[in-house]
C-alpha cells in the first residue's frame, strides 16, 4: 500500500487535481453561457414572455447540432478553433474551448426543462399583479426552479468528469489520462483499479452533495 | 368600476378559429359583487382574464375606473394592474416560499417601503385568519388555506377591484362556504368590488348581487340573482336553475300525474315563502295539491323558496287557483311533462 503510493501517489494526486481543474473551469465558462442561454429559450418560446421564433429555432438548431456530435469527435474537430483562440491545443487550456462547446448547450438544454416546469399559474398571477417580466423571471421563475436546477447541473458536471477523461488524448492530463496511460497501455492495473475508485467517489460525492442541496432549496 | 365594452376574443391554432368571446359587453358597479356563470368551454375564464388584459381582447375596449386598459403602454398597464387582484382556481402560490413572503414577495417587487410591507402581511394575514402560519410553506396548508393566502396577496396590493377566477372549484364544500365569507366580509368591510367566474350556482346564489349567464361566447342574459334566479328567460340559464332545485322527478312520474292534473313550479321570495299559500287554495277552490319537490335556497339579498306541486281538480278550478297565486306573488309555470 505505502508502496504504491509512493511510486504512484504524486501522478494520482497531480492527474486528480487536473480533472478538478478542467472540471471546474469548463463548468463555471457553461454555466455563464448555458445559463442564460436556457433563460432565453423559455423566454422565446412559442407562448413565451418574449417570443421570437426565430431566435428560438436558430438556437434550438444550434444546440441540438452540437449535442449530436460525440465528444471525441468534438475535441478533434475542434482542434483549429482551439488553436485559433487559446494558441494551444494540449494541455489543461487546450482542453476547456471544447468541454464548454460540449457541456454549455447541455446545460442550457438543463436549465431550459427546469424552467419549463415552473408552474405558468404562478407566473401569471405575477403577471397580474403588474410586476415586470424581467423581476419574474428572477424572483418567481429561476426561485421556484432552483431545486430542478442544481439537480441538472449535478447531472452536468458529472457528465463533464466524463467528458475530461476522454481530454487526455490531447495531452491534457486528468484521472482518465493516467488510468488509460499506466493502467492500460503500460499494464499496470492497479493504477487503474485506483484510478476507478477515485472517480467513484467524486461522482458520488458530487451527485450525494447536489441531491442534498436540491432537497433543501425545495419545500414541496 | 369594470366596463367591458363589445369584447371579442378568437384565438387562432393554425387553420382554426375559436371564437371564445363574441361581443360581449357588461358593467360593473362600484362596490358590487357580480358573477358570471357558465358551464365549461362557455368563455368565462377567457372573460375574466380580459379584465386585466391577462387575455387581450381581439376587438373591443376594457375599462377600469373609467381608463381603457387597451389603450395603455406596457408600463401604464403593469401600474393599473396594481389596481386589480386577481385569485385563482389552484391558488397560484411560490411553492417554494414561506405565508408570508408569498405575500410579501410582489410588495418587495412593486418597491413597497419596508416597513410598510411587514404591516401590510401582518393586516391581511389576520384579515384572512392565517396569521399564525406565517412562516409555513404552502405545501403544509389545505386548499383552503392556500387560497387565503393567495387573497392575502391579493388584499396586500390595495386593490380596488378583486378578480376571481373559479377560486372556489377546487375546494369542498365546507372549504367553499368559508371562503365565499371571506370574499363577502372583504366586499363590505373593505370596500372592494368582485368580479368572479364560477360553474357553481351555489356561489352566485350566496355572494352575488348581479349575475351574467355565458353560453358559447356569449352574455345571454344578465340581472339581479333574484330576478335570474325567479325568472330566468334564457334557456341556459333555466338549466342552471332548475338544474339546482332537486326538480329531477322522473318522466314516468311526470306522466301519470299529468293525466289527473296539472305540474306546476311555484316559486316564492322573501316573506311570501313563510305564507301557507296550499292550505289557502285548498279552502278556496275545489283542487287537491300535493308537493312532489321543494326547498329553500338562500339568496343574499333573501331567500327564495320553490316548490313542485300537482294540482288534481277541475281544470277550470286549478285555473282560478293559479291565478290567485299569481296574485299573491308567487311565480307560477306550468311544468312540461
Amino acid at each position: 500500500m505505502i508502496e504504491f503510493w509512493t511510486e504512484w501517489g504524486t501522478d494520482i494526486t497531480e492527474a486528480f487535481w487536473q480533472t478538478l481543474l478542467m472540471t471546474g473551469i469548463s463548468l463555471a465558462i457553461s454555466i455563464v453561457i448555458g445559463l442564460p442561454l436556457g433563460i432565453l429559450l423559455v423566454m422565446t418560446r412559442k407562448g413565451g414572455q418574449a417570443e421570437n421564433r426565430i431566435f428560438y429555432s436558430i438556437v434550438n438548431t444550434i444546440i441540438n447540432v452540437i449535442r449530436s456530435i460525440p465528444f471525441i469527435i468534438l475535441l478533434f474537430l475542434l482542434l483549429p478553433l482551439t488553436r485559433a483562440l487559446v494558441g494551444t491545443t494540449i494541455g489543461v487550456e487546450g482542453v476547456i474551448l471544447p468541454l464548454v462547446v460540449y457541456t454549455a448547450p447541455y446545460i442550457a438544454r438543463l436549465m431550459e426543462s427546469a424552467l419549463l416546469e415552473v408552474n405558468k399559474g404562478v407566473i401569471e398571477a405575477y403577471e397580474s399583479m403588474g410586476i415586470s417580466t424581467t423581476k419574474i423571471i428572477w424572483s418567481v421563475i429561476i426561485r421556484e426552479a432552483r431545486s430542478t436546477m442544481i439537480l441538472g447541473l449535478t447531472i452536468a458536471t458529472i457528465g463533464l468528469i466524463g467528458a475530461t477523461a476522454m481530454a487526455g488524448l490531447v495531452g491534457a492530463g486528468g484521472l482518465g489520462d493516467l488510468a488509460y496511460q499506466y493502467g492500460h497501455l503500460r499494464f499496470e492495473p492497479v493504477v487503474m483499479y485506483v484510478v476507478i475508485i477515485i472517480l467513484i467517489i467524486l461522482v458520488q460525492a458530487m451527485q450525494t452533495f447536489g441531491n442534498v442541496l436540491a432537497r433543501r432549496l425545495r419545500k414541496d | 368600476m369594470i366596463e367591458l365594452k363589445n369584447v371579442s376574443k378568437t384565438f387562432t391554432t393554425g387553420k382554426k378559429k375559436v371564437e371564445a368571446l363574441k361581443d360581449v359587453s357588461l358593467k360593473i358597479n362600484k362596490g358590487e359583487i357580480y358573477g358570471v356563470i357558465g358551464f365549461s368551454g362557455a368563455g368565462k375564464s377567457t372573460l375574466i382574464r380580459c379584465a386585466n388584459l391577462l387575455e387581450r381582447p381581439t376587438e373591443g375596449e376594457v375599462f377600469i375606473d373609467g381608463v381603457d386598459l387597451t389603450k395603455l403602454k406596457k408600463w401604464q398597464l403593469r401600474k393599473a394592474r396594481g389596481k386589480i387582484g386577481m385569485i385563482f382556481q389552484h391558488f397560484n402560490l411560490l411553492t417554494t416560499a414561506t405565508v408570508y413572503e408569498n405575500v410579501a414577495r410582489p410588495l418587495k417587487l412593486s418597491k413597497v417601503p419596508k416597513h410598510e410591507i411587514k404591516e401590510r402581511v401582518d393586516k391581511y394575514l389576520k384579515i384572512v385568519g392565517l396569521e399564525e402560519k406565517k412562516n409555513v410553506y404552502p405545501a403544509q396548508l389545505s386548499g383552503g388555506q392556500k387560497q387565503r393566502v393567495a387573497i392575502a396577496r391579493a388584499l396586500a396590493q390595495e386593490p380596488e377591484v378583486l378578480l376571481s377566477d373559479e377560486a372556489t372549484s377546487a375546494l369542498d364544500p365546507n372549504t367553499t362556504s368559508s371562503i365565499l365569507e371571506l370574499l363577502l366580509r372583504v366586499n363590505k368591510e373593505l370596500g372592494i368590488t368582485i368580479f368572479l367566474i364560477t360553474h357553481e350556482l351555489d356561489v352566485i346564489q350566496r355572494i352575488c348581487d348581479r349575475v351574467g349567464v355565458m353560453h358559447h361566447g356569449e352574455l345571454v342574459e344578465e340581472g339581479s340573482v333574484i330576478d335570474v334566479f325567479t325568472k330566468p328567460q334564457h334557456p341556459q340559464t333555466r338549466k342552471f336553475v332548475f338544474d339546482d332545485a332537486n326538480f329531477q322527478v322522473p318522466d314516468s312520474v311526470k306522466k301519470g300525474l299529468s293525466a289527473t292534473g296539472c305540474l306546476v313550479s311555484l316559486t316564492f321570495i322573501g316573506e311570501a315563502s313563510n305564507e301557507p299559500f296550499l292550505a289557502a287554495i285548498t279552502k278556496k277552490f275545489e283542487v287537491v295539491p300535493s308537493i312532489l319537490a321543494g326547498g329553500i335556497d338562500q339568496l343574499k339579498a333573501s331567500s327564495v323558496g320553490k316548490l313542485l306541486i300537482h294540482l288534481q281538480g277541475d281544470p277550470a278550478e286549478v285555473e282560478k287557483a293559479i291565478s290567485y297565486l299569481e296574485s299573491q306573488h308567487v311565480t307560477v309555470e306550468e311544468v312540461a311533462s
